[in-house]
């Protein structure tokens, strides 16, 4: 396997066609995500946008076409720690016991020895994940005990303090207030300057321009993909989505 | 006689015999380990399986006798071949699992029982059942022993991972684990520890240690660490005070101390202060001081 250079994509996709029984999820994908770059995933419900992450991820495995993230396979990536996935819904035990940031340290465990036992700087790392994230008032609390907004940062903070290359964010925006998607929003953009490479979801439209680099339209296939500008066209929303985008969202027209 | 020698008598006098001695520490050792495990049985809805898993046991502990091997060995193969098993049955059919766990091990079960009624007498089907903790030999303490600590090692290094598996394992894939790994190991650890508490308090009742302790150390805290604390001392308490028990009283050792951690479970059910029916009614009352408490 040749090393990644500056130029190898983080995330590439070819040809991806995954079926669920016999509903077809995804029909010939192909993505490209170079690295350093927020990438917008846009689709309605039912597009296809969680089983994209799932096949990035290899949860689901595709009838065909091949996956690689930062040259190497899903396999290898995660094994490297280059991953990190904030899903759409997390699928836990809300009761279990753990504290807030006990969750957080899980997102440390692929820094650590056979033990998992933290060191001051997985420590550190959760404290700044934390405090990134507003919850550090809230880190002694079991995990169950937080609201559903305040949930889905505690899992962001996890992503965070995993320092992964790549971050993959099922909509990372769904229930939470405004005030909580402004400090995501600075959040991605802080990590984007710092070199990572995002993927994130989305079927609000409005956030896209002033967050993403680029934006893939995905409709079961891809319906169009570039930059926000390219992408947010009415004729290809009209097709994505199925409705006239109301006039009221002039940041997207070109 | 004032009550402080009386409460020494009720150590002392057991404990000058051999056979108490070495029931104690059968009966500590499997609560300890036991009691580790539960944690992880609690939390992950497993008290079917740890019941499944200890009645396949069965036709192993016949057939080591029959052929005079140890009965770890047996039990083991069998133990750990139910849940290879059932897993594999569950991957390929529709029944639901918990009727798959309900046909496999009802079936070793009976397995075991014809088994044992074609071999002559020298196997116990009461001592197998029932446990014989006043009468284990020095090749089965040796046994136990070293299943123990092959298990709290394993648990040692590897409890961070087993928790996050349990919690979360789409993160613990997403991070380069391996799910099914981890699962594989957990019930792996599951047939070992049954094995472990065959002797102390017999197939029937080992499913008791494997979640009493833990579902009561989850009454009573909401941080895992201190789970695995709790849960070994309530086991711990239970098997010195099951094995005294039973010695003054001449019953069933199992019996006494499997009774002995359904009433730690009672009084953290009923007392503990955040998740007990009347630990929580007086927290309530505590933080609603307007609310009046009589009428
Ligand atoms: N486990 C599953 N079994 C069968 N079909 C599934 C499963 N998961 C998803 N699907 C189907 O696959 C398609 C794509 O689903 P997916 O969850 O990827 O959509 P999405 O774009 O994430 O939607 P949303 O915006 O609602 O999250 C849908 O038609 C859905 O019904
Ligand atoms: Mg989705």
């Amino acid at each position: 396997m040749n090393t990644p250079t500056q130029d190898t994509a983080a995330i590439e996709v070819t040809g991806a066609t995954v079926h669920y029984g016999d509903v077809l999820a995804l029909d010939h994908v192909d993505l490209d995500v170079p690295q350093g770059l927020i990438c917008g995933l846009l689709g309605t419900n039912g597009s296809g946008k969680s089983t994209l992450f799932k096949t990035l991820l290899g949860l689901v495995r595709p009838d065909h076409g091949r996956v690689r993230i930062m040259g190497r396979t899903h396999t290898a990536a995660r094994r490297a720690g280059l991953l990190a996935y904030v899903p759409q819904s997390e699928q836990v035990d809300w009761a279990f016991p753990v504290r807030v940031r006990d969750v957080v340290m899980m997102g440390r465990y692929g820094h650590m020895r056979t033990r998992r036992r933290p060191r001051p700087a997985d420590r550190q790392a959760v404290d700044h994940a934390l405090h990134r994230t507003g919850l550090t008032d809230l880190a002694d609390r079991q995990i169950g005990a937080l609201s559903g907004g305040q949930r889905k940062r505690a899992f962001l903070a996890r992503a965070l303090a995993q320092q992964a290359h790549v971050l993959l964010l099922d909509e990372p925006f769904a229930g939470v207030d405004k005030h909580s998607e402004s400090t995501i929003i600075d959040l991605l953009r802080t990590l984007r300057e710092q070199g990572h490479t995002l993927l994130v979801s989305t079927h609000d439209l409005a956030q896209v321009p002033a967050l993403c680099d680029r934006a893939v339209l995905l409709q079961r296939r891809v319906v169009a993909r570039g930059t926000p500008d390219q992408v947010l066209r009415p004729e290809l929303l009209m097709e994505a989505f199925g409705v006239h985008t109301p006039e009221e969202g002039p940041v997207w027209m070109p | 006689m004032d009550a402080l020698t009386a409460l020494v008598d009720f150590f002392a006098v057991p404990l000058q015999f051999a056979f108490v001695q070495r029931a104690l520490l059968v009966a500590v050792v499997a609560g300890v380990v036991c009691a580790v495990l539960s944690c992880w049985m609690t939390l992950m809805g497993w008290s079917l399986m740890g019941d499944a898993v200890s009645h396949a046991v069965l036709p192993g502990v016949v057939l080591s006798a029959m052929f005079g091997l140890p009965f770890a060995l047996g039990a083991l193969v069998f133990g750990a071949g139910s849940v290879a098993l059932i897993g594999a049955v569950n991957r390929t059919s529709r029944v639901k699992e918990d009727a798959v766990i309900g046909v496999v091990f009802t079936a070793m079960f009976a397995l075991g029982l014809v088994l044992i009624s074609r071999v002559p007498s020298q196997t116990d089907l009461g001592h197998i059942l029932f446990g014989n903790v006043l009468g284990v030999t020095d090749t089965d303490i040796v046994q136990i022993l070293v299943l123990a600590a092959l298990v709290l090692t394993v648990v040692w290094f590897k409890h961070r991972d087993l928790t996050l598996y349990a919690f979360d394992r789409v993160h613990a894939h997403a991070i380069g684990l391996n799910p099914r790994l981890l699962e594989t190991l957990l019930l792996g650890l599951l047939a070992v520890t049954v094995v472990v508490a065959l002797q102390a308090v017999g197939i029937i009742l080992v499913v008791a240690m494997v979640i009493i302790p833990g579902a009561t150390a989850y009454l009573l805290t909401d941080r895992f660490e201190r789970m695995l604390a709790i849960a070994t001392a309530v086991a711990v308490a239970a098997a010195v005070l099951g094995v005294f028990t039973s010695f003054h009283l001449n019953v069933s050792t199992g019996g006494s101390i499997v009774l002995a951690q359904a009433g730690a479970f009672t009084l953290a059910y009923l007392l503990s202060p955040r998740h007990g029916i009347l630990g929580r009614r007086r927290t309530r009352r505590r933080t609603h001081p307007a609310t009046p408490a009589h009428t």
